[in-house]
Order: structure tokens, then C-alpha cells, then sequence
């Protein structure tokens, strides 16, 4: 089966339309960006604390709300994700304090919830909320004076079965000590002494981030620095093997792609996270190489015939590779948009960057990177024809490099 | 031709073998195969679940209480000497940052005392360089060699003392470690998996600052004020009033007047236990390092009758009155409840930290969210996967199947290097699997449509294949190295998360070299082996 045999469609003949709609998206990123006062970054970039607490029910967001604001120092956000696939989780948020006020206030937030949310059972311990060893302790003396003869491993094991089976089966939150009595191990005299000794709290902490004024800003530095590292390097590879106005125009499309990603981020409200960052860092990887493999055809070409004017060399290259950019390209595609449907909350911010990077990815090797290299060589062509009759031209900007090709395409 | 065939298809089922190994090792049953699985590609805390926490050294105090001892021996040096100085005092420094700040002065000293100052610094305080401000002030700064010295100590005892405080935890695996490695930085970082009960840890670990053990001078006071009218608004010098730790009754606010130089620091506090005594009354038993037992026993001694007071972060947690002489190990009895014993174990502890630590960074994920994102992560893979291989075959028929083959290969390749290595699945670790199976589609791709263009120019089978190879390869070449020299550089100067994407991603272009390229070819080789005269490749 193929689908393109051999094609000959006059890509680089209609760059402007793409450079154009390149140059749209470019702006609409930019005026998101600057209408929404800057990207919105998740909590390991943006520092703060954050709780995401999941309900058995519907949970009460104005009580939560008005527990959380009296006992926390700042501003403090809740905000709900019951929706028809989600369960009731609630992200309690404050903002980035030092280091000191975001312990107390992350300490604060299980203090709200727990006497917020939890009856006054004397003695009694949230069995939904505590960690394996200290449900072993809380557990050790009860047993023994309700006569279960259970020894220290035995419990142990009987306590790890039933965290794990909370965790799988319930997403960690019961609501009746019944659900335990599947527990592997679990007999009724332990399940009564359970009962006697726990209560169940209608929530459960999922997960809990602080990131303290430190942790972000370096985060950020480094994560943008070692980026810039790794597109010099790639460059100067590329310059090596090719010539540098080629590393210039594969670095300036990743980058063209990289700009255009967080912009579609802005646009759709969607949190920058390290996750994200990762996903940059992967398109980068699929641009950059989809890029090089069109270059490389462009170079063979280039030394099979030296005369062939070079927008036709590389609309031939272009096309000669056509089928293995939309192959590669589509499987990639089909991998990020199975990821981006089944991959779940945690993976969505990662999958939605991959999706939008590899189509923008791909189109950019075509529209943009090859166009940078064509300007180049249409102008250094022009002057020199030029300077043969004239003076020896001087260094010119970029700028000048722009607008000539214009004239010579037309 | 057909023995180089065999010398490669060995190479290939040796690397698939000891690949299968490194991942499953030898199962003797599905759950076994299971179990090696888990134990063999160990996921980071972002995927299973646990807590992740990053704790900053507070360096100055280690500098601060060591200028205070520095402080001591000098008080007790001069007095021997009969040199007199109007007065000794540190600074006192509050951030990391400014830890290198840590002076102590010594003023009002007679100009004919400065040469015997001088020769006292030079000869018996050698981490310490004295500078004149005046001809009677002098400024003892720590030396550069020596202040590394103790910031490395001290980040060292705290991942000792912080270690051992959560072994007592028993969780599987725990890890604590330095974070980072630059110089300049004194963060520890403690990974616990499975541990979803942070806020626990913390107080396990402690928050303290800076644990003294210091002589009451007088009190106590009902408030602040009152022990200031009964000095005459004036506090008698190297003496600070703190605020005792309100306690369960209701006594209302008490104020001590302690010294300012404690007799123990933190840093000399070994541990500490509750449990009760005579009579069953609950007492606190703690022991100090050899050093702090001697001064403390030569302390205790001069001041039978006198009292003590415990003061953790400026605050006095309790009082005791000295009743004899106490070497390295001693008791405090007398306490009101068990409560009461432990939590001053507790502090004791706590304050066998060298330095108080921050958090700089918490991160938890339950194991509930963390079993639901690598299922739903898992399943997205197959699903991709699966769709990638399908049409890989539909689109490239017998041929497919060597890419098929290629890929799978690479991914065990991958795993087994990450297994061999002991490396850590994490999140942006998948992206660079992710990425590394782009590339290694990517390059099946690029040799076969190679294959097609050549056998259309009308090559024969043998020569479109040996062609398509051939001109691919120097594609691969360089799309692979310049992802490799872009890894390189993320490795150098990224961090934490982004290393993991570079490490996964260059290990899974390596493998894929060795697929796309060696594995794939072999399996061609092999298939037109005896028949030269081929005219149709299933491609």
C-alpha cells in the first residue's frame, strides 16, 4: 500500500499563506499571553501550596471555602472538578508564601478539613487519612484486648492488603468499614476492632505539592537555560554537518514550534507544569528530527545536480520525503491523541503539548525551516551577482535579508 | 555472506536474551514474572505514589553555634591570660545565604593586649582569622576553607540524623540523599514511596532550629514586661528573656531570664527517649556527645541546685532544676504526663539536627492517584502502540513486520538498560520513551520508503535494499546525534526531571540504532538470503 507514489505539489511556492498563518498564531499566543498577564503556570513553576482532596459526595465548596480562609494566612483558592467523568475532587490552593508560612499553612489545611469534615469521635483515628505504620500502632493494642492473636508480621501484612486493596479498589477512600470484609485476611473480629477504633472521614487527600519561592524561579532558570544549551548545541551539530544557515533554520523552526505550543497553552488556559516542559522537550526532539531528514535530502539532492534552481531542488526533496513526514508524523499523531483520550488527568497537560507540537512541528520543517535556508541563499546569490559589478557589499542585518528574496520569488 | 548472517543473528538473540533477562529475570510462575517486573523497572514517586520532599540545611546555625562555643573558649582563654575586653558577641545570621557572614567581635580590649589576642587566635583557634577594626576592636571571621568544612559537616550529620529518624518509619526503600551537587546549596531531599502521610514525615524529621540547653539566671516573670521592671528596663548582658511553651494548664505566661550562651547546642545532643522512672512519673533520658558530656559535667557540677532551661527556636519548652552532676547521659524527671515526656523527646531529637531545616519543596502523591495515572498511562501506551503496529503492517505488509520486531526490541532494550542501571521511571522519563519510539518508527520508515524509491528506479530487490539502507543511514546519523548532542547538553545543565527525559531518551536512540539499523537489516538478509534472483519484496 502507498499512498503518495510520487508527488510533486509547489510547497515552497506557497510559503507566504503558511508563514502567514504561522505569523497569526505567533500573535494569537502572544496577545493570550499578554490579555491573561502572562502564562499560567503550574504550582512547581508558580511555588505555593496545593491540595487536591478527593469526596466521597459532592462536596460543600462554600463551607470548605470559608473553613480554609479563616484559618489560612493569604489567599486562598478552592475550586471544584466534580464533572460527569471526575470524581469530587477539590484543589485547595494558596499562594507562594516563604518557607515558613507555607508549612504552617499546608500543616492548616489538614487541620480545616479534618475539623471541618470529621464528627467528634473520642479516641477514634480517620482511617482514610493515615499511612500504613500508624495504622499498625493505632491497631497493636485494640487487637490484643480483643483477643485476635495476630503477630507483628501477621499484622503487617493484614494492614499493607488492606491499604492496598483501599487504594485499588476504593481509589483510597471508603465510606462503610463493610467495603473492608474483602480484605484478604480480614476476619470479623478485626473488621469490629477496625470499627471500634477508626472512623471514616468523607474525604481523602490525593495529593499534596508545596514548592517554596526557591524551588520555582530555579526550576524555571534551569529548565529554559539547559533548553537554550541543548538548541545551541544542536546548531552548531547542524552547521557542522550542513552549513550554518541550515542549523539556523532547524533551531529557528524548533523554536518557531516551541512558541507556538506554549501560545496554544495560553490560549486554552492550560497550566505550564515541569510535565509540560518535558512535552516541550519531546516536540523539540520530533521537529528537530523531522526537520534534519529533509535536509539531508536536500543535500543529496544537491550534489546529484548543482544547477537546479534550489526552491525546486528542495520543492523536489520535499516531496520526496512526503510520505515518510506524514507516516512519521501520523503514528506519532495516533500515539500523543491515544494518550491525550486514555492517559488520564496527570498525562493531559503532557499529550496536549505533544499534539499540538507535532503538527505544528511538522508543518514548520517545510514552511519555515526550509524557507529560512531558501532567503539566505537567494540573497547571498543575489549579491554576489551584485557585487560582481559593483563595490564589495558590506555586512547587511538580517532585516535586508528579509525583504530581497521577496522581490526574487515574485 | 550466510556466515555473517549467523555471526549477527547470535549477536542479536544474546542482546535479546540477556535485554529479557535484565527485565524479568527468571520467573518461575505470572505473578513471579509479575513481582520481577516491578522490582526490575522501578517507577519514580510521580507514577506510584509517595512523598518527595526537598529540606534546606540551615547552614548559619551550624555557624552560629559554633562562633557561640568559639565565643566560650575564648571568654575562658583571655580571663586565663587576664585580658580584658569590654565585650564578645556574634552576629547573628539569618539565611543560608548570609551564613558566611558569621562574625564574632571583641571590643574595648587595652592596646597593649592586642599582640597576646592576636598570637591566642593564631595559635589556638586556627578555623578562625582575626582582622583589627581599631586599635582595641578585633573581628574573628571564620576562614573560607574552614566554613566549607562545617557546611559540609553539617549537611552531612543532618542526612545521618534525618536517616535514622526515618528508618524508624519503616518504609520500604527510603531514600535520603544531598539534592543537587553545586556548592553552594545544602538541600537534602528525602523520597519515601509508598508514604502518603506526609504531614507524619515532617514531624518525624523535625522542623527545629536551634536546640539549647542554657542556665536560667532568674524567673519566672508573669509577662515581659514585669521581668524588664525588675532589671530596670535593662537586661543584664549575654541574657535574653524567653516565653515558656504554654502546656495543657492554664498558668498563664511565664518569662525566664536565661544566658545567652547555652551550655549545650543541638549539635551535641544524641538522642532521647521518655518513659517513666521511680514511682512510674514520667521522665525524658537523653545523652550528649563525649564533648558536650564534659562541659556539661563541669557545668552541672558548679551549679548544683541551679536551673536549666531547654529553649528550642527561642522558645523555653522546660525548666529543671540541676540535682547533681551529669556527664553524657542524663534525666529530666518530674514531667507532668506521658504526653509531656514524649513531646520533650521529641525536641531533644529534633534539636540533634546540627541545623534547622526549611522545606522547600513537598510533593505527595497517594498511591491511589499514582496506581490510577500509570494504569491509565499503560493503557494509552497499548492503545498507541497497537495502532502504530497496525499500520505499520497494513502499510509496509511483510516488511512491516521486520519494523514491528525493530520496535518492540528497542523498547525491551530500553527497559533492560533502565533496569540494568537501576535508573527510575518518572513521568517525563515516559516522554523520552515516548520520543525514542517517534525516532525508531521514524527511521523504519525512512529506510523503507528509501527501499520503494529505489526499487521504482528499478533496481533489483537485492541492491534496493542494500541502497535503501545505505543512504538512510547517514539520515539516522544525524537526526540521532543531534538529539544525542541536544541530550547531552540537558543532562549538563538541567535538572532533576529533565535529566531523567535525556538519560531515557539517549539509551532509547542508542537501542534503536542497533534495532532500526543492525537488527532490521539482519532480517532482511535473512529473508533474501537464498534467493538472489527475487523480483518482489513485500514492502
Amino acid at each position: 500500500m502507498e499512498l503518495f507514489k510520487q508527488t510533486n505539489y509547489d510547497f515552497l511556492g506557497k510559503k507566504w499563506l503558511f508563514i502567514g498563518a504561522s505569523v497569526l498564531l505567533l500573535i494569537a499566543g502572544f496577545a493570550s499571553i499578554i490579555a491573561k498577564g502572562g502564562l499560567l503556570y503550574g504550582i512547581d513553576f508558580r511555588g505555593g501550596a496545593l491540595m487536591t482532596v478527593e469526596f466521597a459526595s459532592a462536596p460543600p465548596m462554600d463551607k470548605i471555602r470559608s473553613a480554609m480562609s479563616q484559618k489560612i494566612k493569604g489567599e486562598v483558592s478552592v475550586q471544584n472538578f466534580t464533572g460527569a467523568n471526575s470524581k469530587n475532587d477539590v484543589q485547595i490552593g494558596t499562594e507562594l508564601q516563604d518557607e515558613r508560612q507555607l508549612a504552617v499553612n499546608r500543616a492548616a489545611m489538614d487541620e480545616v478539613l479534618r475539623s471541618t469534615f470529621s464528627p467528634a469521635a473520642a479516641g477514634k483515628v480517620d482511617l482514610n487519612n493515615i499511612g500504613r505504620d500508624q495504622i499498625v500502632q493505632q491497631l497493636r493494642e485494640p487487637l490484643a484486648r480483643n483477643n485476635v492473636a495476630l503477630n507483628d508480621q501477621q499484622l503487617q501484612e493484614l494492614v499493607a492488603a488492606l491499604k492496598s486493596y483501599v487504594n485499588s479498589n476504593y481509589s483510597g477512600l471508603i465510606t462503610d468499614f463493610n467495603q473492608l470484609s474483602g480484605v484478604p485476611g480480614m476476619t470479623p473480629a478485626i473488621l469490629n476492632t477496625i470499627r471500634d477504633t477508626f472512623y471514616l472521614a468523607p474525604y481523602t487527600v490525593k495529593s499534596v505539592e508545596v514548592v517554596g519561592p526557591k524551588v520555582g524561579a530555579e526550576l524555571q532558570r534551569k529548565a529554559v537555560l539547559s533548553t537554550l544549551y541543548a538548541l545551541g548545541g544542536m546548531l552548531i551539530y547542524i552547521a557542522f554537518r550542513f552549513e550554518w544557515i541550515y542549523g539556523v533554520g532547524a533551531v529557528l523552526a524548533v523554536f518557531h514550534d516551541t512558541l507556538i505550543t506554549v501560545g496554544l497553552f495560553s490560549i486554552f488556559s492550560k497550566e505550564i507544569s515541569m510535565t509540560v516542559i518535558a512535552a516541550l522537550l519531546t516536540l523539540v526532539g520530533y521537529s528537530m528530527n523531522d526537520t534534519i531528514v529533509i535536509f539531508d535530502r536536500v543535500r543529496e539532492n544537491l550534489k546529484l545536480s548543482r544547477r537546479e534552481p534550489l526552491e525546486e531542488l528542495m520543492n523536489r526533496s520535499i516531496n520526496q520525503t512526503l510520505s515518510r513526514t506524514i507516516m512519521t508524523s501520523g503514528l506519532t499523531f495516533l500515539t500523543a491523541i491515544a494518550l491525550l483520550i486514555w492517559g488520564g488527568p496527570v498525562l493531559h497537560g503532557f499529550s496536549f503539548a505533544l499534539v499540538c507540537g507535532i503538527i505544528v512541528g511538522t508543518y514548520s520543517s517545510v514552511f519555515v525551516a526550509s524557507p529560512i535556508v531558501l532567503f539566505w541563499h537567494n540573497y547571498t546569490d543575489k549579491r554576489s551577482k551584485v557585487a560582481g559589478a559593483v563595490q564589495p557589499a558590506p555586512v547587511t542585518r538580517p532585516e535586508g535579508a528579509r525583504k530581497s528574496p521577496t522581490r526574487a520569488v515574485k | 555472506m550466510s556466515k555473517n548472517l549467523t555471526a549477527r543473528a547470535v549477536i542479536i538473540v544474546a542482546v535479546i536474551l540477556i535485554c529479557v533477562f535484565g527485565v524479568i529475570d527468571f520467573p518461575t510462575s505470572l505473578d513471579g514474572l509479575k513481582n520481577n517486573v516491578q522490582q526490575n523497572i522501578r517507577l519514580g514517586l510521580d507514577l506510584k505514589g509517595g512523598s518527595y520532599l526537598v529540606l534546606e540545611v540551615q547552614v548559619q546555625d551550624a555557624a552560629k553555634s559554633d562562633a557561640l562555643q568559639v565565643i566560650e573558649r575564648i571568654r575562658e582563654d583571655l580571663r586565663k591570660q587576664n585580658i580584658t575586653y569590654a565585650s564578645l558577641e556574634a552576629n547573628d545570621p539569618q539565611t543560608v545565604e548570609q551564613a558566611d557572614n558569621i562574625q564574632i567581635d571583641i571590643k574595648g580590649v587595652p592596646s597593649t593586649e592586642a599582640a597576646a589576642v592576636r598570637s591566642l587566635v593564631s595559635d589556638s583557634y586556627t578555623d578562625w582569622m582575626l582582622t583589627a577594626v581599631s586599635s582595641s576592636d578585633f573581628a574573628l571571621r571564620m576562614k573560607p576553607s574552614s566554613m566549607a568544612q562545617l557546611k559540609r559537616d553539617t549537611v552531612e550529620r543532618s542526612i545521618q540524623t534525618i536517616s535514622n529518624r526515618i528508618n524508624q518509619l519503616g518504609v520500604a526503600e527510603p531514600s535520603v540523599q544531598q539534592y543537587g551537587s553545586s556548592s553552594d546549596r545544602f538541600e537534602i531531599l528525602v523520597q519515601l514511596p509508598g508514604v502518603d502521610d506526609p504531614q507524619h514525615v515532617k514531624d518525624m524529621i523535625g522542623t527545629a532550629a536551634v536546640l539549647e540547653i542554657t542556665s536560667v539566671k532568674d524567673g519566672p516573670y508573669s509577662s515581659r514586661d514585669a521581668a524588664l521592671a525588675q532589671h530596670g528596663g535593662i537586661l543584664p548582658v549575654n541574657t535574653v528573656l524567653n516565653k515558656l511553651l504554654p502546656r495543657g494548664g492554664s498558668e498563664g505566661e511565664q518569662w525566664y531570664l536565661v544566658s545567652r550562651l547555652p551550655v549545650i547546642t543541638g549539635r551535641e545532643m544524641r538522642n532521647a527517649t521518655a518513659g517513666q522512672g521511680e514511682l512510674r512519673r514520667w521522665e525524658t533520658s537523653f545523652t550528649l556527645s563525649p564533648d558536650g558530656g564534659k562541659r556539661f559535667a563541669s557545668f552541672t557540677e558548679a551549679n548544683i541546685g541551679n536551673k536549666l532551661a531547654v529553649v528550642l527556636d527561642k522558645q523555653i519548652v522546660s525548666v529543671a532544676t540541676i540535682e547533681s552532676r551529669i556527664e553524657d547521659s542524663g534525666r529530666i524527671t518530674g514531667l507532668g504526663s506521658q504526653q509531656e515526656a514524649v513531646d520533650l523527646s521529641n525536641f531533644l531529637r529534633s534539636g540533634s539536627l546540627p541545623a534547622g531545616v526549611r522545606y522547600n519543596q513537598e510533593r505527595s502523591i497517594g498511591p491511589s492517584l499514582g496506581a490510577d495515572s500509570i494504569h491509565a498511562g499503560i493503557m494509552a501506551g497499548i492503545a498507541g502502540l497497537l495502532a502504530v503496529i497496525s499500520v505499520m503492517l497494513v502499510y509496509y505488509k511483510r516488511s512491516g513486520v521486520n519494523a514491528v520486531i525493530a520496535l518492540i526490541l528497542n523498547t525491551v532494550m530500553l527497559m533492560a538498560a533502565l533496569a540494568y542501571f537501576h535508573a527510575v521511571l518518572t513521568l517525563p522519563g515516559i516522554a523520552g520513551v515516548i520520543l525514542t519510539i517517534g525516532m525508531a518508527v521514524d527511521s523504519n520508515v525512512l529506510i523503507f520508503e528509501r527501499i520503494r524509491e529505489e526499487l521504482r528506479s528499478g533496481k533489483a530487490v537485492i541492491a534496493a535494499v542494500d541502497a535503501g539502507f545505505g543512504k538512510a543511514w547517514w539520515t539516522i546519523v544525524d537526526t540521532h546525534v543531534t538529539t544525542v548532542v541536544s541530550c547531552a547538553f540537558l543532562f549538563l545543565f538541567g535538572e532533576g526531571p529533565v535529566r531523567g527525559f535525556a538519560v531515557t531518551l539517549v539509551i532509547g536512540l542508542l537501542a534503536n540504532v542497533f534495532t532500526a539499523v543492525f537488527v532490521s537489516r539482519a532480517i532482511f538478509d535473512w529473508e533474501l538470503g537464498g534467493r538472489r534472483q527475487l523480483q518482489t519484496l513485500s514492502i
